[in-house]
């Protein structure tokens, strides 16, 4: 894969992009070599999404060029830019979930004898994609019952149908778990060697390590490094991002344990989990670790009320039933939803309106008092360092930003025991950094805290208990300070010690 | 891609929209006929308005949680059948006076409420869609109204119905006891919807229910409540209603569902659920029936066109509604 002195199939010079008075990119410059695989880091707001944008004639550029083959174009639209080989493939796909599989590679493009469907071509030229792929999905398959990673397959086979020199991949493996990002990776590696220029963003640094040839980083809308990935460590790409150090990502372990807050025993949720005991005191942050479908999930949204459970909960000491959100609570425990955008957040609606919502008998006395809300909303967002426009919905929000407000709204019902799961899903390093500290920070106020990740970096270093549960039952309790990823994993895998499969997502 | 860019706050045309379309409305009926601004005929209009419009507040509420009632119409029929039945078989042990009357409102508003809960319950409870429900009570008390009248028309007794008729034409102040109470409903409503956490819960449940879920509201409990509420006001409509004309057939009511659902509509309420406007509801109403007041008091257009501009009239607003919506 040498030969630099190749010309870029496709490269932005000096791009910049303004929103009204605001320029958010300033004089970017990009190039992407066929055949060779580029990554493109940065915070979330650093301007990647915008520039893949640009690139696949998504957005126009304000001032700058962009050369197709070494010649500068203007792809006035994204139809433009794929009559040229320019495909970009969305972070939340672009799928209809009721078609089959074979109906959505030929989405708009299909195949036509005459009036009529030439089925007898499709099926043919999908089963001809989808085996490039070495995808072995039946075409009939629809789209809803495939798992993540066979639905970015057809995504991909959806762009092969177009012949395409330019792959661009918004967050690929973000919804993927440890084996679908392997099979994925497995992809774009064939697409390089036919001579496709892959371009992709990611906040998984150890696979852009794994897979890019070339590196891109951005901060604040400007590249500030530029070159081959193999000059870069990923500490020296973290820092590169986020313009400072990031040597202790994770805050001290300082909390003492004080009262007991939460006794859970042979407690699950029907078709999950099943005999979970644990204790959790005040000033502690408890880790959870497991597979999919470890039943992590669906056993903290059962004692969270959120689906029906069995087992015996105390709370204080005090014997307590809950069997729904509400209840939880008015006993003080809320639950953080992994799932911000469906779960967590009113997208359509403003910043205050979703702040309040958990706590909103704070602000009511008979009538709202929209002082006191708006009030609160400024206090969230100096507290949380919420970044972003109060007039926009917050849909439009950056994802660290989304998670930020999620928990100024659950931290603003003021509980005393808060389930977190997932706090740093999708969201970049700086950002990641920040979440760790407002968590140590809760322990340390006193509340009792348990934190849900697939991420095992994450549990070890902020954890100072681990639970690791492995099909809905609890095969061990780790200390936080001598944890490891093989001990977790060997739990999470039930006995046996480190298979080769580490999927631990 | 981020988002610090501070929108400036735009004039939306859904809100701006149906005030505009009204104020021509008004401009438009006055140049073409000089009563049109008199008090007869704003008297008039206000209290024609104030049925549908009473409903349409309370599916404002429907609509904003995410649901639909269909049953309106007809129940309000059935409704206006029962009280009828009840008072004139109870009129030879009370006789005519303010007792009868009283008794009359109760049983009103009692089966509001019951019919209110019967399809707040179905659609929270068992988990059937709101369309489906109410297409089905609509039917139901649609035909129990034919079956109560035997296909014919239930009458209220003469001398009731003279004692009753002031609520309908009665007043103070020569303002009309319907537009009276068509002002509370909407003012308490616009309090209700834009200053109380019920308000502020229907909306959320209407714009994704499981996040109002997973933020401890209670969400079937707020979705019965739309529905009560729903059938209080008509029944407080049919307290209206039936005076007027002193009685109920199959065709009481008819299409007033659509009416009410159109007026939410135009006002800019979402029919998908997620923001609704009470204010918005009453331009609404007020738009609608003015295009029939204007059609009858000029020979422009055919009075029998109205149903057709009324359509038109829904569509484009759904139409404005879309063209606004942020990319």
């Amino acid at each position: 894969m040498g030969g630099a002195v190749t010309q870029p199939v496709l490269a932005l010079n000096g791009v910049s992009r303004s929103f009204g008075p605001i320029e958010v990119l300033h004089g970017v410059d990009i190039a992407l070599h066929p055949g060779r695989v580029h990554a493109l880091i940065g915070e979330n707001g650093a301007g990647k999404s915008t520039t893949m944008k640009i690139m696949a004639g998504y957005q126009p550029a304000s001032s700058g060029t962009i050369a197709v083959d070494g010649q500068t174009r203007t792809l006035a639209s994204m139809g433009e830019a794929e009559a040229l080989g320019i495909s970009m493939i969305h972070q939340e796909f672009n799928l209809a979930e009721q078609l089959s599989v074979e109906q959505n590679i030929f989405l708009g493009r299909e195949l036509k004898r005459g009036w009529l469907l030439d089925k007898a071509a499709m099926r043919a030229k999908t089963r001809e994609l989808l085996d490039r792929l070495q995808c072995d999905v039946s075409p009939d398959r629809i789209v809803s019952t495939l798992s993540n990673s066979d639905k970015q397959m057809v995504e991909i086979a959806k762009a092969l149908l177009r012949d395409i020199r330019v792959l661009i991949m918004d967050e690929p493996t973000a919804v993927l778990t440890r084996t679908e990002t392997d099979i994925l990776l497995g992809q774009v590696r064939r697409l390089r060697a036919e001579g496709v220029a892959v371009l992709f963003t990611s906040h998984k640094l150890d696979e852009v390590a794994e897979i890019a040839d070339d590196l891109t980083i951005m901060r604040d809308g400007a590249v500030v490094w530029t070159g081959p990935t193999a000059q870069m460590n990923e500490h020296q790409m973290a820092e590169a991002m986020v313009g400072r150090e990031v040597s202790d990502l994770y805050p001290p372990k300082d909390g003492t344990p004080g009262e007991m807050m939460l006794e859970v025993s042979d407690f699950g949720v029907p078709g999950y989990s099943e005999g979970i005991s644990f204790t959790l005191r005040r000033g502690e942050i408890l880790g959870v670790a497991g597979l999919i479908g470890s039943g992590r999930t669906e056993t903290f949204e059962g004692l969270a009320g959120l689906r029906r459970a069995e087992g015996q909960v105390r709370i204080k000491g005090q014997p307590v039933t809950i069997r729904h959100p509400w209840e939880a609570l008015q006993h003080g425990l809320a639950y953080l939803t992994e799932d911000r955008k469906t779960r967590g957040l009113l997208l359509d609606k403003g910043m205050g309106e979703n702040l309040t919502l958990l706590a909103l008998w704070k602000f009511t006395r008979g009538l709202l008092d929209k002082r006191a809300e708006a009030a609160a909303l400024e206090t969230a967002i100096a507290d949380f360092d919420i970044r972003g426009s109060q007039a926009v919905a917050v849909g439009q929000l950056s994802g660290g930003n989304q998670q930020k407000l999620l928990f100024a709204k659950t931290m603003l019902a003021d509980p005393e025991i808060v389930v977190i799961d997932e706090p740093t899903r999708g969201i970049d390093i700086g950002t990641k950094q920040q979440m760790y500290q407002f968590i140590r920070q809760l322990a340390a106020s006193g509340r009792a805290i348990v934190v849900i990740s697939s991420e095992m970096q994450e549990v070890i270093g902020l954890a100072d208990r681990i639970l690791v549960l492995r099909r809905g039952q609890l095969t061990g309790t780790l200390d936080g300070a001598e944890a490891t990823e093989d001990a977790i994993v060997r739990l999470a895998m039930g006995v046996g010690a480190a298979t080769p499969e580490k999927e631990t997502v | 891609m981020s988002a610090t860019a501070t929108q400036p706050r735009k004039i939306q045309m859904s809100v701006i929209g149906p005030v505009l379309a009204l104020i021509l409305l008004i401009i438009l009926g006055a140049l073409m006929n000089p009563n049109f601004l008199g008090w007869n005929n704003i008297s008039n209009v206000l209290s024609r308005s104030a049925f549908i419009g009473i409903i349409a507040v309370g599916m404002t509420f429907v609509i904003t949680a995410g649901g639909l009632d269909l049953s309106v119409g007809s129940s309000a029929a059935f409704i206006a059948g029962l009280m009828i039945l009840v008072m004139n078989t109870a009129l030879p042990s009370m006789g005519v006076g303010v007792p009868i009357v009283l008794l009359g409102m109760a049983v009103a508003l009692v089966a509001g409420v019951a019919v209110g809960l019967i399809n707040g319950l179905l659609i929270t409870k068992l988990g059937i869609e709101a369309f489906i429900v109410t297409l089905g009570s609509m039917g139901i008390y649609r035909s129990l109204v034919t079956w109560l009248a035997d296909g014919g028309t239930l009458s209220l007794d003469f001398s009731l119905r003279s004692f009753y008729q002031p609520v309908y034409y009665g007043g103070v102040f020569g303002v009309s006891w319907p537009i009276i109470v068509f002002a509370v409903v909407v003012v308490l409503g616009e309090i209700l919807m834009r200053s109380t956490a019920f308000g502020r819960h229907c909306a959320a449940i209407g714009s994704n229910d499981q996040v109002a879920r997973y933020s401890s509201v209670r969400v079937a409990r707020v979705r019965l409540a739309t529905y009560v509420m729903l059938g209080v006001l008509v029944g407080v409509a049919t307290i209206m209603y039936v005076p007027r004309l002193g009685s109920a057939s199959a065709s009481t009511g008819l299409l007033w569902e659509l009416e009410a659902i159109a007026a939410v509509i135009v006002g800019g309420t979402m029919l998908k659920g997620g923001f609704g406007r009470v204010w918005g509801t009453v331009i609404g109403v007020l738009i609608l029936t003015l295009i029939g007041n204007i059609l009858n008091l000029t020979d422009f257009v055919s009075p029998y066109l109205n149903g057709a501009i009324q359509g038109a009239i829904i569509v484009l607003a759904v139409v404005l509604q879309r063209a606004n919506k942020p990319a």
